[in-house]
């Protein structure tokens, strides 16, 4: 069964006086995976942070119209309730850099102040570090900082950190565009194990990878979104101009 | 309270004990949102505790020296004597020791402090007797000022005293010279380290500019280094002076605490801090507390306007 | 261009040079001075009797310092109290808020605290503080607390902490905070459970820096703390510090109250140079590596 899990409807946002976001009407179904692509400062970012609204923390930034997870305006909610069921990891990874690996997967509890037997604390420490193929290679070193890591574990580390929390969406912001190409398929083929459990918004500007890992692929231009389709359909046969010349490489 | 709509999707449909524990957690979430609220007023309001703060302190001073403002008005300032006993006030002979000792001051320090800054900032900046003489400058503005005070009396005092009898003027010892010296040791770091941070800050492509068309070390630092930082070695002077002006226990224990009008520098005088040290606990009359309170209240706004000056420039340099 | 004037320039160059040098090791002698003096007159002085027993009236010798040192601790440590919290949380704010109208009207006034000479801070608190409490006409008559005291010492770490808390976190990347908040933390358990412990080595310095610097502040003192020849644990009442010893000690007349002094400013600048080392050795220790 096929359920939308987020809807938008004629959503803007803006930094300041800088419309950035325009009109976006967007339909995003349960357990798939979704890459948001087109080229730097189209607004494709903006709208991600728009999702789980980490957009409003940026002085001067405001957004407006309907943003719905799950049939609840997402701006209605608070933004604890949304970031609890909406996590992100962003463009460079970031682990605390003041906590271990261990306390870094579970930091969302942990520094949350939510008490649990250890046991439990364990299961989902390897539970999430399983599930990022990350576990074999730190379960002896699981008190050593997260920042030893390289800086593809560490991603993968901050994946976890968010699958910990067993959101509904994860949202991406670039993930692999800090990791060399190594790190970059292992990230990649993580998507693939999380999308049986989890919606994955995934943004990049990377074209091959937008058509590698996503069901649908939604392109960003200019603040619009201009196609929306089955990735297949897209990059074979492309409805708008534009997107025909994002694809062919016309423009960057 | 706790909706459907606050529960996870997926452990709407699960066990009861899921249900239970995302419950939990939701109402723990409401409950920290609550504390977030509270948490983000108490910092507004630790913010505003700031403001009050100065406020009060110039609110304070302005309504305690009402007194002596009502009874004194203006002439307070350049009046030439100052004797509780017969209710005179004039805070000309404090003014002139405060001014005296501290552009006294100002003018011995600057070129140590300037030569550390240029030292520390061009000549070098890394290695280990640079590093010991940055710690001993910050030194110098650690020791606590009544020890500089309490060295001054004993130790300086009789060197100056005897440097006085050579000279011919009357061997007193303490008085204006004396503090300027003790100052002029105490004020070095603040337009050092300051400095030394503005000469760091240079852009290396002028400097090498100048070396490429042929100019000596000392011709860079004099027609590029000193230039570039001139602001901000003038910050930082100013800083300084506004230490001096508001150095209250090593100036009272060396300037030899007398209310008449200083002949030269070195004769023995007040300085505003000084006197307001020296004279607070024994005002016995209302009008005399609050002409020592006004000292106080001048001391500020002077100390306040070259602070804020200081800043401002130090602001716009960095900011370049 | 002829030889002999780029030798002249060149020479120039080098004079100017070591009269940099000479002038900027020149402002070792006075410290080196006053610290081999301190510790010289003060060695003698310093034993156990010294460190346990509290000032003999004039008259008698020997006698210590206890009650200084004792009220300096106590009026510091309630300084702390005071200061710290207020301190840091201002601090966050200022980070926090980095462009509102509060926050710059905030920032302008912890800049005006900082330059506030110490004697004033001292007036200020004798009027918010001592003179409430003071019976008769004018002073005279009490009202002096060490609690008055430890208020006055608080305004002045006050700038130093905010500043210092202030700078360390606007140095912090952004995505430390979001991700944070990304993970659904409230913002008070982002800022003390994140943000605070990743620079607390910025804050921890900015508030060692501050107890450093009022170790040794003797003014704000003078009509707040009184000093008090007894030894005495009552922050209600007059207390003795080892600064306001030493000043009353320093300007007297009589062999055995110098002496007194002079030990006691060699444990005040042990005191305060420790302080210095071991701030330095925390920033650097409890840095986190980000």
């Amino acid at each position: 069964m096929e359920s939308t899990i987020i809807k938008s409807r004629n959503f803007n946002a803006s930094f300041g006086s800088n419309h950035v976001v325009k009109n976006v009407n967007i339909d995003i179904p349960r357990n798939h995976i979704i890459a948001v692509m087109g080229p730097s400062g189209c607004g494709k970012t903006t709208y991600l942070r728009c999702v789980n609204r980490m957009h409003e923390l940026i002085p001067g930034a405001s957004c407006n119209g309907e943003m719905k997870l799950n049939d609840e305006d997402v701006y209605q909610m608070h933004p604890i309730f949304v970031r609890l069921k909406i996590g992100m990891v962003f463009q460079r990874p970031n682990p605390f850099p003041n906590l271990s690996i261990y306390d870094n997967v579970i930091a969302g509890y942990k520094l949350n102040g939510i008490k649990m037997p250890k046991a439990e604390r364990d299961r989902i420490v390897e539970q999430s570090l399983t599930k990022v193929a990350l576990w074999k290679e730190v379960k002896d070193s699981l008190n050593k900082k997260g920042s030893f890591l390289s800086g593809g574990q560490q991603q993968r580390l901050c994946i976890a950190r968010t699958v910990a929390m067993e959101p509904e969406v994860i949202l991406f912001d670039e993930p692999t565009s800090a990791l060399d190409p190594i790190s970059t398929s292992t990230v990649e083929e993580l998507f693939h194990e999380l999308k049986a459990n989890y919606t994955l918004i995934i943004v990049t500007h990377n074209m091959q990878q937008a058509a590698r890992v996503s069901d649908k692929t939604a392109f960003f231009f200019l603040g619009e979104l201009v196609e929306y389709d089955e990735t297949k359909t897209m990059f074979t046969n492309p409805k708008d101009q534009r997107t025909q010349n994002y694809i062919t490489g016309r423009f960057s | 309270m706790i909706t459907r709509s606050d529960l996870p999707l997926r452990v709407i449909n699960s066990s009861p004990d899921a249900i239970a524990k995302a419950k939990a957690r939701a109402r723990r979430s409401f409950r920290q949102i609550r504390t977030e609220n509270v948490f983000k007023r108490t910092l507004t309001i630790m913010g505003l505790i700031i403001i009050i703060l100065v406020l009060g302190i110039m609110v304070t001073l302005a309504w305690q020296s009402r007194l002596s403002i009502a009874a004194l008005g203006p002439k307070y300032l350049w009046g030439k004597v100052w004797d509780p006993v017969q209710d005179v006030y004039g805070a000309w002979p404090f003014l002139l020791g405060t001014l005296l000792t501290s552009f006294l001051a100002l003018i011995i320090s600057v070129p140590f402090s300037v030569s550390i800054a240029i030292f520390l900032g061009e000549y070098h900046p890394k290695g280990w007797l640079p590093n010991f003489l940055k710690n001993a400058v910050e030194l110098i503005a650690a020791v606590p000022s009544v020890i500089y005070g309490f060295w001054g009396l004993a130790v300086l005092v009789p060197i100056v005293r005897s440097f006085e009898s050579s000279i011919g003027v009357e061997p007193v010892g303490v008085g204006i010279f004396s503090s300027s010296l003790i100052l002029a040791v105490m004020i070095i770091p603040y337009a050092a380290s300051l400095g030394r941070s503005m000469i760091s800050l240079v852009p290396s492509h002028l400097k090498e500019a100048a070396y490429g068309l042929g100019a000596t070390r000392w011709e860079v630092i004099r027609s590029v280094v000193l230039p570039y930082t001139k602001s901000g070695l003038f910050a930082g002077v100013l800083l300084s002076l506004g230490r001096a002006l508001g150095e209250t226990m090593a100036v009272t224990m060396v300037i030899g605490n007398t209310s008449l009008i200083p002949k030269n520098i070195f004769s023995p005088g007040n300085t505003m801090a000084s006197v307001i040290a020296n004279e607070f606990t024994e005002a016995d009359k209302p009008v005399y507390l609050s002409a020592l309170i006004e000292l106080g209240l001048v001391l500020f706004l002077v100390t306040v306007v070259i602070n804020l000056i200081g800043k401002k420039i130090i602001d716009r340099f960095t900011n370049e | 261009m002829d030889g002999k004037n780029v030798k002249l320039r060149l020479g120039k160059s080098y004079g100017f040079q070591w009269l940099i040098y000479v002038l900027a090791f020149a402002c070792l002698v006075p410290l080196l001075a006053i610290l081999f003096y301190i510790v010289r007159a003060g060695i003698t002085k310093i034993n156990w009797h010294f460190l346990v027993n509290i000032p003999k009236p004039v008259g008698e010798s020997g006698g210590g310092i206890a009650n200084a040192l004792v009220g300096s601790t106590l009026i510091i440590f309630v300084a702390a109290v005071i200061a710290i919290p207020i301190g840091i949380m201002a601090g966050v704010y200022l980070s926090e808020n980095r462009k509102s109208r509060l926050a710059y009207w905030c920032r302008l006034c912890t800049d005006i605290l900082q330059g506030v000479p110490s004697i004033v801070v001292g007036i200020v608190a004798y009027f918010w503080l001592v003179r409430p409490w003071d019976i008769g006409p004018i002073h005279h008559k009490g009202g002096f607390s060490a609690l008055s005291g430890s208020a006055a010492l608080a305004i002045m770490m006050l700038p130093i902490i905010i500043r210092s808390t202030e700078e360390t976190l606007k140095l912090l990347p952004d995505s430390l905070k979001e991700a944070a908040l990304a993970l659904g933390m409230p913002f008070h358990r982002v800022i003390f459970k994140v943000v605070v412990p990743v620079g607390i080595s910025g804050i921890l310095s900015g508030v060692m820096l501050s107890v450093a610097r009022i170790t040794g502040e003797t003014a704000p003192l003078l009509f707040t703390a009184f000093g008090n020849p007894y030894l005495s644990v009552n922050i209600g009442k007059p207390m003795q510090s080892l600064p306001l010893m030493i000043f009353n000690y320093a300007t007297s007349p009589y062999t055995d109250w110098l002496n007194l002094a002079w030990g006691a400013s060699l444990i005040l600048l042990v005191w305060v140079l420790l302080l210095n080392i071991f701030t330095k050795v925390i920033t650097r220790k409890w840095k986190v590596q980000l």
